[in-house]
């Protein structure tokens, strides 16, 4: 085009110069672009690097040794694993498994379990990341016969529905992370459960009974800011609340569900009403700008046909906010999932070994799992939290999926 | 209800927003089974006016009323008056078509349910839309939205909400003023046929709307001492307004030589 009529060519126009800027403009923004799509795949690199990989492994027991009229392990009754487990640990142990939870209420999974744990004992004495199980096979194989001369290499996929199933266990070839799944469904069904409605209420009433006076103003500009408290205040707000001052009623001796000689208020409810607090401003909001964004002229509408305002919300309002409500409350709580430092605050249990039961018990959950297993020295464990991460990014990854499927099901025109 | 000379009688209407008087001095008399339209320069009060019929002004919190307005007689602003009540039987048609996203039928049922009505829904809404002109262009689709009619079948779809709910007025603000002119002579016709059960008040910017559908117009325009406050300038039969009118601003108003 530049050899345009000259009627194109008016150099006090500059649109070169003009189209230049524009051009480095670009630029920068595709460069950001990059930056966070490669910090995005890094991140993921990483957890996959450390969740699969080569493992030595020495069994105490030979698993092959333990099958029974030429039934293997896997594929044993729970009545076989039962003798298969007391012919191979002594009497004085298998009475604590029977006075910790009776076998008769056992499953096979969980005689399974203990098999595992107590009598095949299987010991990760060297792991090794995805990158170097892939490239420097070799070397790998020195090492096991150098130092680990009875061990045998394994390809070990750290995310395997065992891990996902199995319970917390001081072993990281046994250990899983079904107790903080279960806790971290847990605390998040109580926070949801008190935050949703609280949250939807308080919405409500800002946005369509409130008067635009001073109180309400102030009111207002505080939920605002409660949004932007960081996490770990919501934790000492909950400790001094939730554990402290109604730890009668959230360790759930005033209900009379637990004994009252060791139940304190460190429980699933604790951490789930502070969760809860934490969201609860979020969801105010969130649910504040989907009320807003209900077109006035329904409102009238409903108004002139002689409803009442509380027919004209309910019949209207709510039903055309729900998805923008559901949408902003599913993108709170999948923050809540990922808190740690409120939960660590107001004591959840580091290591933990039985399913929560219900409202009133001890718990942990997946990000404090998390935390827990990259502080420990040992190789292994660091294969466990990356695998952790990836069931943690999952259910979140689930949320907001759930979130967009919603957001765009429901864009409706008025 | 029909026990008092007038449908709705203003006395001494006067309508702030906070400390700006958007109208005063209104005094006006409705009658009873007849289009009255009320015409104006823009910003003169129209719509303030129509809403202050119906109580509606007070959706937003700024607005005070002061005056009577007379409903058969009664006056709505009185303080034991339930504005609820008042726009059960003071239905409105806004400008702009505003259908609830629910379907075609409950768009009319729901109106009706929530004011206790306990008779057949069907017949109603077959009535109310039939009393719309509506009813051969949507019978056979009265489960789909409300908001995918065209607009002006949308329009119409509001008439027919308004007039379910059986109220004895109905406030029309500028109904026809998303719609083509083949949709605009819909709604006039309609307009007519509603007459007959109906007392409308309607605020329309198209004198040719004005003087072909109305019986009575009342024109408003702002005050002349610069505190730019809506005031009824002439009231009177349509035909003498258009042909006759009694003051020189309303004669340059019609005639389009106003300003
Ligand atoms: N919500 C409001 N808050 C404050 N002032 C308002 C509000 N609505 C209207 N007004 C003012 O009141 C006056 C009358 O407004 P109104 O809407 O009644 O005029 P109108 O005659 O209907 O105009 P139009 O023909 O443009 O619809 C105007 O000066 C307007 O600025
Ligand atoms: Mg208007």
């Amino acid at each position: 085009m530049s050899q345009a009529p000259s009627k194109f060519a008016d150099a006090s126009l500059q649109v070169n110069r003009r189209h230049v800027s524009g051009k480095l403009w670009l630029t920068i923004f595709q460069v950001a672009t990059l930056i966070g799509v490669v910090a995005l795949t890094v991140l993921l690199l990483t957890i996959l690097n450390d969740s699969f990989g080569y493992v030595a492994v020495e069994n105490k027991v030979d698993p092959d040794s333990l099958a029974v009229n030429g039934i293997p392990l896997d594929a044993q009754d729970k009545e076989t694993l039962m003798q298969t487990l007391r012919a191979n640990i002594s009497a004085g142990l298998y009475a604590r498994f029977e006075r910790d939870q009776p076998f008769a209420e056992r499953d096979a999974a969980n005689v399974y379990a203990l098999i595992q744990e107590f009598v095949i004992s299987p010991r990760i004495l060297e792991s090794w990341t995805l990158y170097d199980s892939l490239f420097i096979r070799e070397q790998i194989s020195e090492t096991l016969e150098r130092d680990f001369p009875n061990a045998e290499l394994q390809f070990r996929n750290w995310l395997s529905w065992n891990f996902v199933r199995a319970q917390q266990s001081s072993y990281p070839e046994i250990a899983g992370v079904r107790t903080a799944i279960l806790g971290s469904l847990w605390t998040i069904g109580i926070a949801i459960a008190f935050s949703l409605p609280v949250g939807v209420g308080a919405a409500v009433y800002l946005q369509e009974y409130a008067q635009d006076n001073q109180i309400n103003r102030i009111i207002q500009t505080n939920i605002n800011n409660l949004a932007g408290v960081p996490s770990i205040i919501y934790g000492m707000l909950g400790l001094a609340i939730f554990v402290r001052a109604f730890g009668l009623f959230t360790s759930g001796i005033a209900f009379g569900a637990v004994d009252p000689a060791t139940a304190n208020g460190r429980t699933i409810l604790s951490a789930g009403l502070t969760l809860g607090l934490l969201v609860l401003p979020l969801i105010i909001i969130n649910a504040q700008e989907a009320i807003k964004a209900v077109p006035n002229s329904l409102r009238e509408a409903s108004f002139g046909l002689g409803a009442t305002r509380w027919e004209t919300i309910w019949a209207h309002v709510l039903p055309n906010a729900l998805p923008g409500i559901l949408t902003g409350s599913i993108l709170a709580v999948s923050r809540a999932i990922g808190e740690t430092a409120p939960l660590i605050v107001i004591g959840a249990s580091t290591f933990i070994q039985v399913d929560p039961s219900g409202p009133f018990s001890k718990f942990t959950t997946l990000p404090i799992q998390i935390f827990q297993w990259t502080t420990r020295p040992q190789g292994a464990y660091h294969h466990l939290a990356a695998a952790a991460s990836l069931v943690l990014l999952v259910m979140l990854l689930t949320l907001n999926a759930t979130a967009i499927l919603l957001r765009n099901r429901s864009r409706r025109s008025y | 209800m029909q026990n008092s000379t007038y449908a709705i009688e203003t006395k001494d209407l006067a309508i702030f927003y906070g400390a700006f008087q958007a109208v005063g001095n209104v005094n006006l008399e409705i009658e009873h089974h007849k289009i009255t339209a009320i015409i104006g320069p823009s910003g003169c009060g129209k719509s303030t006016v129509l809403r202050a019929f119906n109580r509606m002004n007070e959706l937003i919190p700024s607005v005070s009323t002061k005056g009577v307005v007379l409903f058969n007689g009664h006056n709505i602003y009185e303080r034991d008056v339930d504005p609820v009540e008042v726009r059960r039987h003071v239905g409105m048609v806004f400008q702009k078509p505003n259908p609830f996203p629910k379907s075609i039928y409950e768009n009319i049922a729901w109106g009706a349910r929530i004011n206790g009505y306990t008779g057949n829904m069907d017949e109603l809404v077959e009535s109310a839309l039939r009393g719309a002109a509506l009813w051969d262009e949507v019978h056979d689709k009265l489960d789909q939205s409300g908001t995918s009619l065209s607009g002006g079948q949308q329009q119409r779809l509001c008439i027919a909400r308004a007039i379910a709910v059986k109220p004895d007025i109905i406030l029309m603000d500028e109904p026809c003023s998303a719609l083509d002119p083949i949709a605009t002579l819909r709604i006039e016709e309609l307009m007519y046929d509603l007459a007959r059960e109906y007392t409308i008040i309607i605020v329309t910017h198209n004198m040719q709307q004005a003087a072909r559908v109305s019986d009575y117009t009342a024109f408003f325009s702002l005050s002349e001492d610069g505190k730019r406050t809506g005031q009824l300038m002439e009231y009177g039969d349509t035909k003498t307004i258009f042909t006759n009118p009694g003051r020189k601003i309303t004669e340059d108003y019609i005639t389009g030589r106003f300003g």
